[in-house]
């Protein structure tokens, strides 16, 4: 299984842990991921709120560079994904788009490159079996409140489940030997750039995050995005003091805690890079009696 | 020769304002076979007929063309005319210089006039290949059939029944009444639907002109206005109507319990059982599918208590063909199946309900004998959430279409939760409040005001479960902020959906339906209880979302068509029908599913062949369900189909006189 590999600009620096993660767990699942050459940022939310062709052309140029490789791209930031998956609808959708984006980019892309979540792939594409196979420490005493955010499984036409209630994450964890909990904010928006530019709102939003995902039971929340995670890690701690609430409440990407399963060093998952502490609760799933013998 | 009078008529200024009428006139006195052309400005008026009758005396005339109007106006008047003049009314032909001509073509005069002109050319050149076509005559069966016996079944039943005719009504339920029984008051007046509703039921049980049919459906329709054989399938009661007197002895002791359709599975009935207490007929039925004693072969403690020997477990499906002049459909309407919606829950909250949850809730014979107590655990809610248009209005997920009745009844709900619930809140999230009819918006005002219903004007996102809480949120748009109420329940204003095999009874009968699968009206304005097909009526919600009024006011209104049809024993037919030329038609069969009216069907014929005696295949178009669309006649390889009065070659003398 190869897959070209879009990494995007936060994983390479406030993300790396999901980085590390990532190629962690896709060696050990045999995933071939091939970085795309002198890939280019995907533009993000700025990009689209610039100018309709500059959003759609920014992620073809990586999506034609695969295409010339004859590979579909792995992606990993749910941010990314959404955006290069919009481009390769548009060009799907409409030949006057697609000839419109190829001159912008100077390059051929038909769409026939697909993106794709690496989510979407880890946990849908794999077979849970196979998962399983692969598992050396079953995650015990992982409760997780899977969190989506608002943006992976949204639109219908990007998403790759149920868009109100998505279980791809849930159901990865639980083949890992977790247990997760059912929520009510797993689709929520983290708040996005709101905690930096009118904090108050943004506290807000990740106030109820925390207080839904502990009120049903979780000790940890897990993302698939860099975004999220930014916000429900480092500022953790400022809504506690806001809120005068105690939560701590790890957050961990889902590579991370497959790369755990899987038995990878916590260390080479940037396990130890977490602004609320992971490692109490890794520790402890290491601990616990969820060993396996491996063949 | 043929001696053809040519008319042509202004309109008014309709067309006189654009075409040059006395010019057309004028130049129509050359076309072969025209001896007389004359203009005038009203010919459908009482000169302008008069006109037409005398120039055919006058004139010795035997072909007219009246250039005028759309023949959907006025052919049936001009045929009239003609016919007054002792003329066969198919020798006369429209030109149609209005429609087509005047009103498309207002800037250009000259052209019109032209054009005008050629019209009328190929309407003579047409005319003179008209033959003489007689309306034939049919016999008419006097006995109606209604399908569905919910409130417009019913009211369409007893009108039919008092004109004295003979009326079935087929049921597919045990009992009669349809939505109309499990709701408990109605609006605007909120009197008790139970109340208004059971004596009808009764009434209809002890006509002497209607039968009940019930716990039955239909299964195939042959034949054609005035006599369709209807063939009924009896579902295998396991009861002898003729025995049992209803006592419910059975009922109580039978020991297998399922959840009740009628409480909205609120509750639960029995494997034998009448779906509420009122039923009618008042006998019961056995769930075969839910009774122990035909999944395992043991039991039999129905059979055992029943001292008068009702049940009968041999009983079986039974088919019988009834030959019927007319149809009625009623068959209703159901809620819209909210589990497509997350973003309430997907149907897994079990306080989110229905509008007809919320009235079995309320209704004092109901699961909880009237008092509202939310399903999950029996709590008397406190707050009470109301959403519209779920499913309606919302091309996404649900029907484009309004459901027409849900803004009513939910401010009815809203009404009646403040009645019974001291200290309660009602929330109501609408888009539009729509409350046409007669008493409907003070109805809404009162709600508003007198009973404090607060209306928040915008959809909301999500509810979403807090402890024994449902969250809900949403926005409130005249504000424009986000509202998040904390709710005991939530009460879902569900579209109104048809049947879901709406499309397979239409197939069965013969009728259209519209891409939502509600039955189609012949014309939205002018002929909205009939259907495409001669003979079959549509009442109530099965042709749209309707209310109370509503579906009894159209089912009185099938009823009163019916009776028109059914009041003569004999009706005649429309001439203009398709044709099989049997010496060429090869039998190939491609006619036949081609008709959507099923009028074709392969017979055998015998003719002689080189001294021999030989049978072979040929179409056979039945007079009595063909409409005369012609679309068999496109379909066929052999041209051995032809319509009558639009027959090849008066299409082709059309084309002729146009472009030789
Ligand atoms: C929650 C709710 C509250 C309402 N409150 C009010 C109110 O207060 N006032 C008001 O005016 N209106 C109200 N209405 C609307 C009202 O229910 C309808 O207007 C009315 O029921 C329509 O009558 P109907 O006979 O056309 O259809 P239905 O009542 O649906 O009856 C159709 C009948 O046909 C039967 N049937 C269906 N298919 C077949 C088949 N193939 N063969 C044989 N039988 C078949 C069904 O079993 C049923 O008995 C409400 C609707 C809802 C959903
Ligand atoms: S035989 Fe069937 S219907 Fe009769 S009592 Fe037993 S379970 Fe009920
Ligand atoms: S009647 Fe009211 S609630 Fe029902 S669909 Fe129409 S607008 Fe919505
Ligand atoms: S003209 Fe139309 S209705 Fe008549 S037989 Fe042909 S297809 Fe059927
Ligand atoms: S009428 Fe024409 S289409 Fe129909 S069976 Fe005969 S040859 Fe075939």
């Amino acid at each position: 299984m190869k897959y070209a590999y879009f990494p995007g600009c936060s994983l390479s620096s406030t993300g790396i842990e999901y980085d590390l993660s990532t190629r962690e767990t896709a060696r050990v699942l045999g995933i071939d991921l091939w970085e795309i050459p002198e890939w280019n940022c995907c533009g993000a939310s700025s990009g689209h709120l610039t100018d309709h062709l500059l959003s759609l052309a920014l992620p073809a140029r990586n999506m034609a560079i695969a295409e010339e490789a004859g590979l579909d791209v792995a992606i990993p930031c749910a941010a990314c994904y959404a955006r290069s998956k919009a481009t390769e609808l548009a060009v799907s959708n409409s030949a006057e788009m697609k000839q419109e984006i190829e001159e912008v980019i100077e390059r051929k892309y038909e769409g026939k490159s697909k993106a794709r979540a690496l989510l979407d792939i880890i946990a849908n594409d794999i077979q849970s079996e196979d998962v399983k196979n692969n598992v050396q420490k079953e995650l015990k005493g992982i409760k997780a409140a899977c969190y989506y955010g608002c943006l992976l499984v949204r639109p219908l036409a990007v998403g790759f489940d149920d868009p109100e209630d998505p279980q791809s994450m849930d159901n990865l964890v639980k083949s890992l030997g977790g247990e997760t909990v059912d929520w009510a904010y797993k689709t929520e928006c983290c708040g996005a750039s709101c905690p930096t530019t009118m904090p108050e709102t943004g506290k807000k939003m990740l106030e109820r995050i925390f207080k839904s995902a502990k009120d049903a039971g979780a000790n940890c929340l897990v993302t698939a995005c860099p975004m999220c995670l930014n916000n429900l890690d480092m500022r953790q701690g400022q809504v506690e003091k806001a809120y005068s609430e105690k939560y701590d409440m790890p957050v961990f990407y889902f590579t991370e805690l497959t790369g755990l399963a899987f038995g990878v060093e916590p260390t080479k998952l940037g396990l130890n890079k977490h602004f609320v502490d992971a490692m109490g609760l890794v520790n402890e799933v290491l601990k616990a009696d969820g060993g396996r013998e491996t063949a | 020769m043929k001696r053809v009078g040519v008319f042509v008529c202004h309109c008014g200024s309709n067309i006189g304002g654009v075409v040059d009428c006395a010019k057309v006139a004028e130049t129509a006195q050359d076309y072969p076979g025209v001896v007389y052309a004359v203009d005038n400005k009203y010919m459908c008026s009482e000169p302008g007929q008069e006109l037409i009758k005398k120039a055919i005396k006058e004139q010795n005339l035997d072909r007219v063309v009246v250039a005028s109007c759309s023949p959907r106006m006025h052919e049936p008047t001009f045929r009239r005319c003609v016919e007054s003049a002792g003329m066969n009314a198919y020798f006369m032909e429209m030109a149609n210089i209005r429609e087509h001509c005047s009103w498309v073509h207002s800037a250009e005069k000259d052209k019109a006039t032209e054009k005008s002109c050629d019209l009328v050319k190929m309407a003579v050149a047409k005319a003179i290949m008209n033959k003489p076509l007689q309306k034939a005559t049919i016999p008419v069966t006097d006995r109606a059939l209604v399908i569905g016996g919910g409130i417009a079944g019913i009211q369409a039943a007893l009108d039919l029944a008092n004109a004295g005719h003979v009326v079935d009504v087929v049921e597919k339920e045990p009992s009669i009444g349809g939505k109309m029984a499990q709701i408990d008051k109605t609006f605007p007046t909120l009197d008790c639907s139970a109340c208004i509703l059971t004596p009808k039921m009764v009434d209809a049980s002890s006509h002497p002109n209607i039968n009940l049919i019930t716990y039955s459906e239909v299964e195939k329709v042959d034949g054609f206005v005035g006599n369709f054989d209807v063939t009924i399938r009896k579902k295998a009661r396991s009861i002898d109507m003729s025995v049992c007197t209803g006592c419910g002895v059975c009922m109580s002791k039978c020991p297998s319990k399922v959840d009740s359709e009628f409480e909205m599975n609120l509750s639960k009935r029995r494997a034998i059982y009448t779906p509420f207490p009122q039923a009618i007929p008042n006998k019961p039925v056995i769930d075969r599918d839910n009774c122990t004693y035909f999944k395992t072969g043991k039991c039999g403690i129905c059979q055992k208590v029943c001292t008068l020997d009702a049940i009968d477990f041999t009983q079986e499906d039974e088919l019988v063909v009834t030959r019927y002049g007319a149809i009625i459909t009623a068959t209703g309407f159901e809620q819209f199946d909210h589990s497509v919606y997350g973003e309430y829950g997907y149907g897994k909250y079990p306080d989110v309900i229905t509008g007809m949850h919320f009235e079995r809730l309320i209704n004092a014979s109901g699961p909880t004998m009237g008092k509202i107590k939310r399903p999950s655990d029996g709590k008397v809610p406190k707050n009470v959430v109301f959403i519209k248009c779920v499913g309606s209005r919302d091309e996404a997920k649900g029907k484009a279409y309004c459901s027409k009745t849900c803004c009513m009844y939910t401010a009815k709900h809203a009404t009646l939760v403040t009645e019974k619930i001291e200290d309660s809140n009602v929330y109501i999230f609408y888009m539009d409040v729509r409350t046409g009819g007669k008493g409907y918006e003070e109805f809404y005002n009162r709600t508003r005001e007198k009973y404090a219903a607060q209306y928040i004007r915008g959809r909301v996102s999500k509810v979403f479960k807090q402890g024994d809480k449902l969250i809900v949120r949403g926005e409130d748009t005249l504000l424009s902020r986000a509202v998040e109420i904390e709710a005991d329940m939530v009460v879902l204003a569900t579209a109104m959906v048809p049947q879901e095999d709406a499309s397979k009874l239409a197939q069965k009968i013969g009728i259209g339906y519209d891409k939502d699968h509600f039955f189609t009206e012949a014309h939205p304005k002018l002929a909205p209880v009939e259907t495409h097909t001669q003979g079959v009526y549509l009442a109530g919600a099965c042709q749209g979302p309707k209310d109370i009024p509503e579906s009894v006011a159209q089912a009185s209104a099938a009823a009163a068509k019916v009776c028109g049809l059914l009041s003569k024993s004999e009706m005649l037919t429309e001439p203009i029908i398709s044709q099989v030329n049997e010496s060429i038609c090869v039998g190939c069969g491609l006619c036949v599913p081609i008709c959507p009216y099923k009028a074709i069907d392969l017979k055998t014929i015998s003719e002689r062949d080189h001294g021999n005696i030989i049978e072979r295949l040929v179409a056979d178009v039945n007079g009595g369900l063909c409409q005369g669309c012609g679309a068999c006649t496109v379909a066929c390889r052999s041209a051995a189909l032809d319509l009558k009065h639009f027959t090849d070659q008066q299409i082709l003398a059309e084309v002729n006189a146009l472009c030789l």
